[in-house]
């Protein structure tokens, strides 16, 4: 079973209104870059400021763990354009199933997140003002772990966000309303989501891999 | 017939629809609540101004209601009132399309902008914020008042502002009639577009700038606190790299409508439509790279000073291409002095004033006395108040037919602009004075030499509440029970025009074809329909 | 008449820098008056000349001119970029403090300036300099953003918390010029002003080895009588609590505490010796010789019901003597 999908009435054709979709995303995306954009800017210029204290702080980060996560995420990538090609081609099972894997790829990244975070908040490394850490003497380390838990943090809600898209994909995908005439939504999730992965591959060597 | 204004009935249909004309006569009303509410706030201010020394609130008062005045004309009434109000209603008319790109993702960010308003609006009734609508930092990491709240609203607005100018952008894309080429595009709408690419490049570090200064008092993450070896200077930069260009976001529309009504009213080609539709573009490339002259005396370095003084000075270019090509348009023109055309002489006079008082600014030993001073308070009044509201006001009687299908009444409104007019040279001019003569910005008190031009500011600004009250009632009566507007009253051959007034649901009866530019002006009156090829 | 509408105020030349401003000041007024008048100008001889009821009306089909749009692009071109080298060249003069010019440190805080020089003596709100000497300043604050504004000297330089920023001046004329806080900085914003003292060599040199100096006058100005009979001319003894409105004015008191009612930032201080005042935690105390020595030194300890605790300590700023002449002060105002 599978509907047809109708386009706005707006829209001269289906075309159109999937062209428009798809550069409305690519502006959208743009408007991500610069909100990260500014994070790490401010990141570059306290790197440049204080650069041997972010390489004594850089150590107290889990460098598997992020490892692992990037590993996690690059997959999650693959299962998504795996989905995609999926819904393009009219299989809609193989669709739910990479679907299924993407946002199970998400959760494992979370959870291992979630370590991370709880192995930090243990340790007394914590942003700014609230930073009890005893091993770490630099006064200017705090804000190290300030960086990290923005940078980190909005990346996790995009993340967090990019897992809802992929459920409501999951459920509209099983019902059947996507197809070779009718992939956008699946097709502007996969951008997103490709996008919230590179900001974790920019992410992990900053952070996790200081010089 | 139904037009779009009884397509469907009850205030259920009106918040829900995903119809722009609505959606943009919900924000028109939304943010003249607002200016409403910041113009009062305006007039304490002045109120208090009125004499040194305590008038009618203490300092700690003061600060909060000279905080609340800016953040609210700035946030909730400038920089939405053209694009998403006049815009939203216009835009999708003008290029012959039935709505924008994406109507539900125009209804949510109307949302989206009562949401913040509405949390930045509840700091009133709590403990209020004191922090001047630039937040700088660390007295904005410091205060106890709840300029949180403040914050998160005006981060949460500008994902509306976003979305609007992602709408925008995709719109002119994607939706222009056939015919209608980039060569053809009206100028209101390379305005618009010109804003919009800002409004998508900008906000978003402000956003994260806004955000980062949440987590700076809820979590003391030290990126802008000098105690924890944070730098308060970054956050200017950050903040300026935003609102320099928003800045262009309030005056660019501005402009777009001022160059659609002096070519009307006459009865000429726009002079130049070229230059002025890349002088937009000229504009905001520079907006973006000029935010270090807001900071002059901040500390930053004296390369980084030369730098911004000399590119700031390259805005005065296109600027002056636009002033220059609207008065040249008016040359051997056959000019009428209906309202519209007015105001753009009143955003004519003000807007040279503001424009020139910029060069001054620019000019880095000049800015060295005269920035944080009233100088500039009456700097940016004439840029945003002379030149966006003077505009705002042009557009809201140029395009008044075609929202209500009613027209507004001539002679009451030459009342209105005169008050405007005078009241707000009155009002700001003097300004100028006080600022050159040094008295500081933000004050609550000040020294009694300043008191007579405060007192004629103070005074002025009675005749500028006064202007914007009697316009306001006209206004409303002849929305409710003016003559009814022919389809084109103007004589003009944008598009908007050439469908009913007020339009139908869908806009156009029939889907418009475009084979002319929208200047073609000759006189005597071609018709329009001669001109363009409509059933 | 429009210069003297316009600047026939500018504040006192108090440096010779701030002749070299007026200059490009002038300039950027006579140039900016002659293109008002070419835009606005044009604007209303065209609306006059060819508005619609005139006889025979007709609009002429004109759509541009590229040498036009040249000319308006290359003259205000090659003036921009005029003003810009003007400006950037008095900018220079304005930054660039001579190597020998004379040191003193200012630290802002909420609200008021506070002075340290070399030979040790600070003062608050008062900055004492030598004329006809190159003053520079090197400038930092203890809490959020100050700005340092002299308007007779045409400077102005932000004061920055964990950083230092610099000015220099080289006062040409002698007396008080006005130093106003520019950078919004909280309540009392407004009441951060303080004075640049430009003495004469014989006065600077006096007061430089620790000696009382006479009055003073406003720069520009000749001493008032209140100013004369104020001082106690000629040496006349001054009383305790004659001494200690001295101390109250010196130190930036009144920024925050009126002498006569009135509502300020900080609770008045007319009338309040003697009399019981109710705290912020509902406590009360007498306002005494030592409730009034706490308040200064440790401000935060007990904040009078209805007020924020915003004051700054002042321990270690003002002196046993001092603060002996505040306290018979603050009694005299009944």
């Amino acid at each position: 079973m599978t509907t047809t999908h109708h386009h706005a009435h707006h829209f001269a054709s289906a075309n159109d209104e999937f062209e428009a979709a798809k550069q409305g995303m690519w502006v959208f995306l743009v408007t991500e870059v610069l909100m990260f954009g500014g994070l790490f800017v401010a990141y570059g210029i306290f790197r440049g400021l204080y650069p041997d204290m972010f390489h004594e702080a850089h150590k107290f980060l889990a460098v598997n763990m992020g490892a692992t996560n990037t590993l996690v995420l690059i997959l999650s990538s693959i299962t998504m354009v795996l989905a995609v090609t999926a819904t393009q081609r009219g299989r809609r099972d193989r669709a739910v199933l990479f679907l299924v894997l993407t946002f199970l790829l998400a959760g494992c990244f979370l959870v291992v997140k979630y370590f991370e975070y709880a192995h930090k908040f243990h340790e007394g490394l914590l942003p700014g003002g609230y930073f009890v850490n005893q091993e770490l003497k630099d006064p200017k380390a705090p804000l190290f772990f300030s960086l990290y838990f923005v940078m980190t943090g909005l990346h996790m809600v995009h993340v967090l966000v990019g897992m809802g898209l992929i459920a409501w994909l999951f459920r509209r995908t099983a019902r059947g309303e996507f197809g070779p005439q009718y992939y956008t939504p699946v097709e502007l999730v996969g951008f997103y989501w490709h996008f919230v992965d590179l900001v974790w591959i920019y992410l992990f060597p900053l952070l996790y891999l200081v010089g | 017939m139904h037009d779009y204004l009884t397509h469907t009935r009850g205030l259920r249909s009106w918040l829900t629809t995903l119809d722009h004309k609505r959606i943009g006569l919900m924000y028109l009303f939304t943010v003249l609540a607002f200016f409403l509410l910041g113009g009062v706030f305006a007039l304490l201010i002045r109120l208090e101004l009125f004499g040194p020394g305590r008038t009618i609130m203490d300092a700690a008062t003061y600060n909060k209601i000279f905080t609340y005045h800016g953040a609210i004309m700035v946030f909730m009434v400038i920089i939405p009132a053209i694009p998403a109000a006049i815009g939203n209603f216009i835009l999708p008319m003008m290029l012959g399309a039935k709505d924008v790109a994406f109507p539900r993702l125009n209804l949510a960010s109307y949302y989206i902008f009562i949401a913040g308003a509405l949390v930045a609006s509840s700091a009133l009734f709590l403990r209020g914020a004191d922090t001047g609508w630039t937040f700088y930092t660390p007295y904005s990491i410091r205060t106890n008042t709840t300029a949180t709240l403040v914050l998160a609203g005006a981060f949460i607005m500008g994902f509306s502002s976003i979305l609007t100018g992602l709408n925008f952008i995709i719109s002119i894309h994607k939706l222009r009639a056939p015919g209608l080429s980039w060569s053809r595009l009206p100028l209101f709408l390379w305005a618009l577009y010109a804003t919009s690419i800002i409004q998508v490049l900008a906000t978003p570090v402000l956003a994260i700038t806004l955000l980062l200064l949440v987590f700076e008092r809820l979590f003391r993450i030290g990126i802008f606190d000098p105690a924890i070896g944070g730098d308060p200077v970054l956050f200017q930069h950050f903040f300026w790299f935003y609102s320099h260009p928003a800045v262009y976001i309030m005056i660019l529309p501005a402009m777009g409508v001022i160059s659609e009504v002096i070519p009307v009213f006459s009865r000429k080609p726009i002079f130049g439509y070229k230059a002025i539709a890349y002088s937009s573009f000229g504009i905001a490339l520079v907006a973006f790279i000029v935010w270090g002259h807001h900071m002059f005396v901040s500390g930053q370095s004296e390369l980084a000073n030369f730098v911004f003084s000399l590119l700031t000075m390259f805005v005065a270019v296109p600027t002056g291409v636009k002033v220059f090509s609207w008065v040249a348009t008016m040359y051997r023109g056959r000019i009428r002095f209906n309202a519209p055309m007015l105001y753009a002489f009143g955003f004519l006079q003000l807007f040279t004033i503001g424009g020139l008082t910029g060069v001054f600014l620019a000019t880095l030993a000049i800015n060295v006395h005269v920035t944080d001073t009233y100088f500039v308070v009456a700097h940016f009044h004439y840029v945003m108040v002379g030149g966006a509201i003077m505009a705002l006001m042009a557009g809201l009687h140029y395009w008044f037919p075609k929202f209500w299908g009613r027209m507004y009444p001539e002679g009451p409104a030459r009342v209105s602009f005169a008050l405007l007019l005078a009241g707000f040279n009155l009002t700001f001019f003097p300004q100028f004075i006080l600022g050159s003569q040094g008295m500081p910005r933000r004050y609550w008190d000040y020294l009694p030499e300043y008191t007579m031009l405060n007192r004629v500011s103070t005074a002025g600004s009675w005749f500028l509440a006064a202007g914007f009250v009697y316009a306001a009632v006209y206004l409303w009566r002849a929305m409710r029970a003016g003559e009814p507007a022919p389809a084109n009253p103007w004589e003009a051959n944008t598009l908007e025009w050439q469908t009913a007034s007020p339009p139908p649901h869908d806009n156009f009866a029939t889907a418009p074809v475009v084979t002319d530019w929208p200047y073609e002006y000759r006189d005597p009156l071609v018709p329009a329909s001669a001109s363009r090829s409509l059933p | 008449m429009f210069e003297k509408i316009f600047n026939g105020d500018l504040p006192l030349k108090g440096t010779q820098v701030a002749g070299s401003w007026d200059s490009l000041y002038n300039f950027l007024v006579w140039l900016s008056v002659f293109f008002f008048l070419l835009v606005v100008g044009g604007m209303v001889i065209f609306a006059m000349k060819y508005r619609a009821d005139r006889q025979g009306a007709k609009a002429k089909y004109i759509t541009g001119s590229h040498l036009l749009e040249a000319v308006w692009i290359a003259v205000p071109t090659v003036l921009l970029l005029i003003i810009f080298a003007w400006g950037y060249n008095v900018y220079r003069t304005m930054t660039h403090a001579p190597a020998d010019a004379y040191e003193v440190r200012v630290i802002g805080k909420q609200w008021l300036w506070t002075f340290l020089y070399e030979n040790g003596r600070t003062t608050v709100n008062d900055l004492y300099v030598p004329m006809n000497r190159p003053v520079k300043l090197i400038m930092t604050s203890e809490d959020v953003l100050h700005s340092f504004f002299v308007p007779n000297f045409r400077v102005k330089q932000d004061v920055v918390p964990g950083m230092y920023t610099s000015v220099w001046f080289e006062p040409t004329m002698p007396g008080k010029h006005r130093i106003f806080c520019a950078e919004y900085c909280g309540t009392s914003h407004s009441g951060m002003i303080g004075q640049v003292i430009a003495l004469e060599a014989a006065q600077w040199k006096a007061w430089s080895a620790g000696k009382e100096i006479g009055p003073v006058p406003q720069a520009g100005l000749e001493l008032t009588a209140a100013e004369k009979a104020h001082s106690g001319a000629a040496g006349a003894v001054l009383t305790l609590a004659e001494r200690g409105a001295k101390v109250f004015a010196a130190k930036g008191c009144a920024a925050c505490h009126s002498i006569d009612g009135s509502a300020r930032p900080g609770p008045t201080l007319k009338g309040v010796f003697g009399h019981e005042v109710e705290f912020g935690d509902g406590g009360r105390a007498l306002v005494d010789e030592n409730y009034l020595r706490e308040s200064i030194e440790r401000p935060q300890a007990r904040v009078v019901k209805g007020f924020q605790p915003i004051m700054p300590t002042f321990q270690g700023l003002v002196s046993e003597t001092e603060l002996s002449a505040l306290l018979a002060y603050i009694k005299s105002l009944k």
